[in-house]
Order: structure tokens, then sequence, then C-alpha cells
């Protein structure tokens, strides 16, 4: 008897829709710039995110710097610490991960992977984009403005992110929090493009259960913002209203600088309640598309169907509901009733049950695989550590009697940093490497990516590792300087130094990576179609890199589920979506 | 490339019955949603994420509520109508929510003839809702400027709790701007209708997508959903 594959059918069902109409520019400002095309739109994305990265990286050094060397740098004095630690937060989750993953990966990956033309609405869809752009834009004017950028830390709790003494408290705050509601309203209208392109607009033959992860991952994080931003963006109008119009929402009555403050009887606590009901899903707006595509780039790398793939996509939903219900596990110690603090660790604990299922799936995915060792499957396998061991470190911290004591300090630092910066960030790689052959038509060269790899991973681990024995000290995040603090011995003060190192050496190896992106558009190994023998649409497409309206003169027809590598009988190791049964060649 | 069909065909598909329907929908090829245009789903969702921001801010009112310190105003005497020397209690309140749910009628009736291809009622409709949009909207200007006069601030008002203005202005201004930008969607998509624009199905200023009368029913529902979110605010806010 025949093998029957997984999931394949021999018909597939008649087109439902007829095919989508695209508005053809003619000029090359138009095909280049207000384009319309979701793959250029997501390049747009991809380039302004990792631009406003780059400044956060910086960021990043400066802080280093000062934790590393204190009082050895003039130029960096308490007010711009803050700022720095403030603006690198924000920059990277909000203005870099989201928009990279959601924006940039989102648009590029969702029609070429779901086999649509285009995004159903694609001049919303370009909108969103400038109106993103105009909030980075708010988001680095901050920086010129008097006073500077705010220095609230990226939380910006009320009451001291508005008070006079807080770096930023005129100017800054103000900046930061118009350009964040233009960023949700930018977000919304690109966030709506993409759910309903998953949801609507599919080829004939693409279930929901056929889709590959990497847009299981994309849609299911999308939903959350879409849920989230919500929060966010009421807290930042109050915020506003209160620094503008002299309301009291978040505001105590309070003695600042000596003078009674006017405010009176607000709720600083109920700021943190909307913050982390938009913060905490938000985790899982950057963590999700990162399961999805790191998937995808393991089960491809490794020759071998997804392990349990029914149960990958119910573990993202799941953790979607959940990741709504465990918020105030960041508010241990803002003073809540100890029951909430009861419920809210409980939900944490369970949401990584799910989360743990994931796990096991991806190594049990490499288990007898057909492991390639590429650059994306590196930087997949990265990820897979840097993950368990953050992860590990967050079930620490979700105990409430065990993150009391360390709230505030490095080894939060440590564990927010390798779960959501590292493991993301190492999927952001990995996706690069392993679609920009797609994007461009050449690949990356692969000498540059492994120096880059294993600089990256052991860098970073470089950093984190020893930040945890740090927290365990009790040496406090955010803090400008120790100084002759008793409880922490001098010996914390060269750990900190050789973290530093670290992280400069890490950020400079990035230079590689954004020279390897210029050298090989020029200079690379042209790459063809399918460089990597992968099943999904985006790889089966008529042109590389594929044109506007992705797939040439007909949509392909889906027959079977993304993950068809290395079936029993096949002549080739892998079977693309779009081959029927009868198709495949057997010997 | 194949020439280019209407994106959305609404023609009834069979469907199971309950449960096994809408797993059948979901599962299904192409789309989740059978029949349910692309503007149409997309306004659902927006609905989703726009309920979650309405609530957030009745939410935060309510929190604000209880943590001041100060006595909340009372609302039925804050919101009276002195009328022929007499105080009646939310009488303008009640009037502006007659007139709100009112146009929710004459949208669903426009609807309807939009669906029966009938320019001029849909027309009159659309515009008879637009007008009852404009004047909920006027009789909150009037409803402000009163308070205004009354000495109530954003910031402070004579009655009580500093937060009894805040929340009021930032809530009912939400509202009221949702309700304006409602009342000139309206007119917009009325004078697509009058132009003829559905039945020639014109490629829209804002999605680039061809014009039909399920655009009547998408902006139907942006307006009942706004009149819904006034009744959680008139429960309570008004009424509490």
């Amino acid at each position: 008897m025949a093998y029957v594959a997984h999931d394949a059918s021999v018909f597939a069902p008649p087109a439902e829709v007829g095919e989508m109409e695209l508005y053809h520019p003619k000029t090359w400002l138009g095909k280049y710039v207000w384009s319309q095309d979701a793959k250029v739109i997501g390049i747009q994305y991809a380039i302004t995110a990792i631009g406003i990265g780059l400044v956060a990286l910086v960021m990043s050094w400066l802080i280093r710097l000062q934790l590393g060397f204190p009082d050895s740098f003039s130029f960096i004095d308490p007010s711009n610490y803050l700022q720095f630690v403030t603006l690198h937060g924000m920059i990277m989750v909000v203005y870099l991960l989201t928009a990279l993953f959601l924006g940039g990966f989102g648009n590029y990956l969702i029609p070429l992977m779901v086999g649509s033309r285009d995004m159903v609405f694609p001049y919303v869809n370009m909108v969103s984009y400038w109106v993103y752009l105009f909030a980075v834009l708010l988001l680095v004017a901050s920086f010129f403005v008097p006073g500077g950028p705010t220095g609230a830390g990226w939380t910006l709790y009320p009451p001291q992110a508005i008070l006079q003494g807080t770096p930023g408290a005129t100017w800054g705050i103000i900046l930061m929090l118009v350009s964040l509601v233009f960023f949700i309203i930018g977000f919304t209208m690109g966030g709506l493009n993409y759910v309903v392109t998953v949801l609507q607009a599919r080829t004939r033959g693409m279930t929901l259960m056929r889709m590959p992860l990497t847009i299981w991952g994309i849609f299911m994080a999308t939903v959350l913002a879409l849920l989230a931003f919500p929060a966010l963006l009421v807290s930042a109008i109050m915020m506003l209203f209160d620094l503008l119009l002299g309301t009291s929402f978040f505001m105590p009555a309070l003695v600042s600088m000596g003078q009674q403050s006017e405010h009176a009887g607000g709720s600083p606590l109920l700021f943190q309640h909307l913050f982390w009901f938009f913060g905490h899903p938000e985790v899982y707006i950057v963590a999700l598309p990162a399961f999805g595509i790191v998937s995808d780039l393991l089960s491809v790398h490794a020759r071998k169907n997804i392990f349990g793939y029914r149960m990958m996509v119910w573990a993202i939903v799941a953790i979607g509901g959940l990741s709504f219900v465990v918020w105030a596990h960041h508010m241990y110690v803002s003073g809540m009733n100890p029951y909430f603090g009861f419920f809210f660790a409980t939900t944490t604990l369970i949401i990584a049950v799910p989360t743990a299922l994931k796990v096991y799936n991806w190594v049990l995915t490499l288990w007898h695989g057909n492991i390639q060792l590429t650059v994306p499957m590196l930087f997949a396998i990265g990820f897979i550590f840097a993950f368990i061991h953050g992860g590990l470190t967050g079930l620490f911290l979700g105990n409430v009697t065990v993150s009391v004591p360390l709230s505030d300090t490095m080894f939060v630092v440590a564990h927010f940093h390798l779960v959501m910066a590292v493991a993301p960030i190492m999927v952001v790689f990995g996706a690069i490497y392993h679609w920009y052959p797609k994007i461009t038509g050449r690949m990356l060269n692969e000498g540059m990516g492994k120096f880059h790899f294993w600089a990256t991973f052991l860098g970073t681990y470089a950093i984190y590792l020893p930040m945890h024995y740090l927290g365990f000290l009790g040496v406090p995040r955010r803090y400008y300087a120790v100084g002759g603090t008793d409880f922490i011995p001098a010996s914390a003060q060269s750990l900190n130094a050789g973290i530093t190192i670290a992280s400069l050496l890490v950020g400079a190896v990035q230079l590689v990576f954004l020279y390897n992106l210029v050298w090989s558009y020029f200079k690379g190994k042209p790459s063809g179609g399918n460089p990597w023998n992968a099943t999904t649409l985006e790889w089966q497409t008529a042109d590389t890199p594929p044109k506007h309206g992705n797939f040439g003169a007909t949509l392909p027809v889906v027959y079977r589920w993304a993950y068809d590598y290395s079936v029993p009988g096949a002549d080739q190791d892998f079977i693309p979506q779009n081959v029927p049964a009868r198709e495949v060649a057997r010997t | 490339m194949t020439p280019a069909t209407p994106t959305t065909i609404a023609q009834p598909l069979p469907l199971a019955d309950g449960v096994q329907g809408i797993v059948a929908d979901w599962s299904s090829d192409q789309r989740a949603f059978k029949n349910v245009p692309w503007g149409k789903a997309m306004m659902w969702i927006f609905l989703l994420s726009d309920t979650f921001i309405f609530s957030a801010f009745l939410i935060s009112y309510m929190t604000v509520r209880m943590s001041t310190v100060e006595p909340w105003p009372n609302p039925s005497e804050v919101f009276a109508l002195t009328l022929f020397g007499k105080q009646v209690p939310l009488l303008l309140i009640a009037i502006m929510t007659f007139i709100l749910i009112s146009s929710s009628g004459t949208m669903a009736m426009a609807v309807r003839f939009g669906y029966q291809k009938n320019k001029q009622m849909t027309f009159i409709l659309l515009l008879i809702t637009a007008a009852l949009g404009a004047t909920f909207v006027g009789m909150q200007a009037f409803e402000w400027i009163t308070l205004i006069k009354d000495g109530v601030r954003p910031w402070g008002n004579p009655m009580g709790a500093a937060q009894f203005g805040s929340a009021f202005f930032m809530i009912t201004g939400f509202h009221g701007t949702h309700v304006t930008i409602g009342v000139i969607f309206l007119i917009v998509v009325a004078i697509k209708v009058l132009r003829g624009d559905l039945d020639h199905q014109r490629p829209g200023f804002l999605t680039g997508r061809k014009g039909n009368y399920e655009m009547v029913e998408t902006m139907g529902l942006y307006w009942h959903f706004v009149d819904l979110v006034w009744v959680f605010i008139f429960a309570l806010f008004y009424l509490w």
C-alpha cells in the first residue's frame, strides 16, 4: 500500500472568490516608496525598525559603559543614563520587535505563505507604514527637544513619569505618549489587514490547519496586539490628560520637590494595571511570531516534519488566551491583595504548560532529523537554548515568594533579556538568513553568517549568565551607580565590567551582519527560487524575488500541509504544498 | 493574469447547523467566514478592538471613582434641566439617548433598502441617520457648555470629586468623536449611494476596493456599535 501522507488531498475545492484586484503603479515612486505591495511595505517596515533598533543598540552600549566603568565617562550624567534605559527598552520592545515581526515579516510572508496576491486592503496597509514612520520620527524628535526624551523607565509609571525632576518631564514624555498613540493607530490599520487576510483570503486548499506555523504565530500575535494595545492607548491618553489638562486619573495628592501638587485622588495602580494588561500580551506579541518562525526553520533545516503540528497550533492559541490573565505578576511589589498574587502566580505557571509543550516539540523535531547546520538552523537552535534558560527563570519570577526579593534586581534584567530579547532576536536573524534569498535572489555569505551566530550566541550568554548572579547578590536595576553599598561585594564591579566588554563586542559583531546584508545584495551567490528545498508556497513563486501579485499568472493550489519532508517513498526529500498526490515522483 | 472578478461573491452556501456549522466554517478552505466580505470582517475585528478601548475607559472611570476621597457628584442632579421652574433629572440625556437609538433604526432600514438597491430610500435614510447623529452631537455640545458654565472642568468642579469632570469629558468626548466620525462617513456613503458608485462598483478612496451595497451594512455595523457603547456609558456614568 502506498504511503499516505499526514494531510494530503487529491483534489482541491473550487475557488470561492475571484481574483484579487491589484493596483499597478506606473512610476518608480509608486512602486518603491508609496507602494501598496505588501512585500515592499514589509521591507520598509523592516528597514525602519532595524534603523531605530540600531539607535537603541547604541544606547545599550552607553548604559553598559556607565555600569561597567562608573565615574569614567563624563558625558553620561544620571539623567542621560535614565533616558537611555527608557528609550532602549521602549524602542527594542515596541518600535523594533513588534514592528519587525508583525509589520516586517507579517507583511512580507502572510500573502506569500497563504497564497494570496496581496493583503486585502493594500491602501490601508500602505498608510499603516507611514503612520508607523511618523511615530518613529516623533520618538526621534524627543531627542532634540528641551530636556530631552523621557527618563521614566520604559514602563512610564506615574506619578514620577510626569513630575518635574524626572528627565524629559516637560517635552519628552509628551512626545513619547503621542508617538505611542500614533504607533497604535498605524499598527491597527496593518493588524486588521493581517488578520482578515489570514482568515478570508487564503488560496484554494489552504485550510487553517494547513497553514505554516509562521503564519499561525504572526496571526495570533496580531490578534493579541489588537486586543492589548487598546489598554496602552487609553493609559497614554489619560496620562496626557493628567499632564496637559491637570486631571488626576493616575495622580494622587503628593508633595513633590517641596511643593504640594495640584493633583488629588488618582490611582497610580490603575496605570500599572492598564500598562501590564498591554505589557504582558506584548511579551507574547513578540514571542509568538518567533515561536512560529522557529518551528518552520527547524523543520526545513532538519528535513523533517514538525513534531505535533496540531498541538503546536493549539499551544499558540492557548498561550495567546492565557497571556491576558497573567498581567499582574509584574506587580507583586506594587501592593495588591495577596489573593490576587495567588491567582496571577497560578495562571503564570499554567502558561508554562503549552510553552513547555512547544519546546519539547522543537526538540523532538530535531530528534532523528537530518540536521543541516546552516546559519538559520544555528540561530534556531540558539533560540531554543536562550528560550529555555529565560523561560526557566520566568518560573522563578512567577512565584510571589521568589519574585519579591528578586524584584528590580539584575536577575529580572537577565531573565527578560534572555527570554524576550535574545530569543526573539535569534529568530529574527535566523529568519533573515532564511528568507533573504527570496527577498533578494542572493544567499547571505555563510562564513560571515556563522561567525555572526557564534559571536552573538556566546556573547549574549557572556552578558546574561553572570547577570543572574549579580541579581542574586542584590545589585539593583536602573541604578546609575551603586557606589559603596555594603551588601554588594567589590567583585560585583569586576563582573559588571566583564559584562560591559562582552556587550560591546556583541554589538560590534552586528556590524558584520549589516555588512553581510549589503555585500550579499551585490556579490552574494545567486540562490535560485528554492535554495533550502522548502515546501511552503513562498518558495514556489514563478519569480525570485516575487513580483507584485506574488505568483505570476495563476495562484497556487494547495494539496497538503507545509511539512512533507523526507516522505518515505518519494524521490525528493520534500514535497511542496502545491504538488498533488498523483504528481509526486516515486520510484 | 485572468480578468478580475468582484472580490466578494455573496451566494448562499449550504451550512451545517449549530456548533458543527461553526467548526466547519472555521476549519474550512479559503475563508473562515463564508459569504462575509473583507470589509465587513475587518469592521467586526476593528469593533472588537474598539470594544477593548471603551472597556478600558469605563473600567478606569470606575476605578478612579473608587480611588478618589472626595464625594462623587450625583448625576441626576448635575444633569438635570430646569423646565417650567421644575428640575427634571436626566431629561436631556434621555432625549439624546432616544435620538441615538432611533438612528440605529433608520440605519437598519438603510441597510435593507441598500440590499434592495433602492438608491433613493437608502440615500434618504442614511441622511436621516446622519442628521440624528449630528443632533446627538449638537445636544452633547449643549450639555458640555451647560456643565462648563456650571464650573465643571476636567481638573475640578464645585460639586465634588475632580475625577467626575475628568471622566465625563474624556469618555463622552471620545464617544462624541466616534459619533462625529460616523456622521462624516454616513454622509460620504450617502453621496456614494446617490451617485451610483455602488452600482458601478467605483473604487472607494479609502480602500481602493470596488464599491458595493455591503458597504452600507459595514457602515451600519460601526453605527450600531457606537449606539451600543452609548448604552453602556449611559448606564454606568449617568444612571449609577
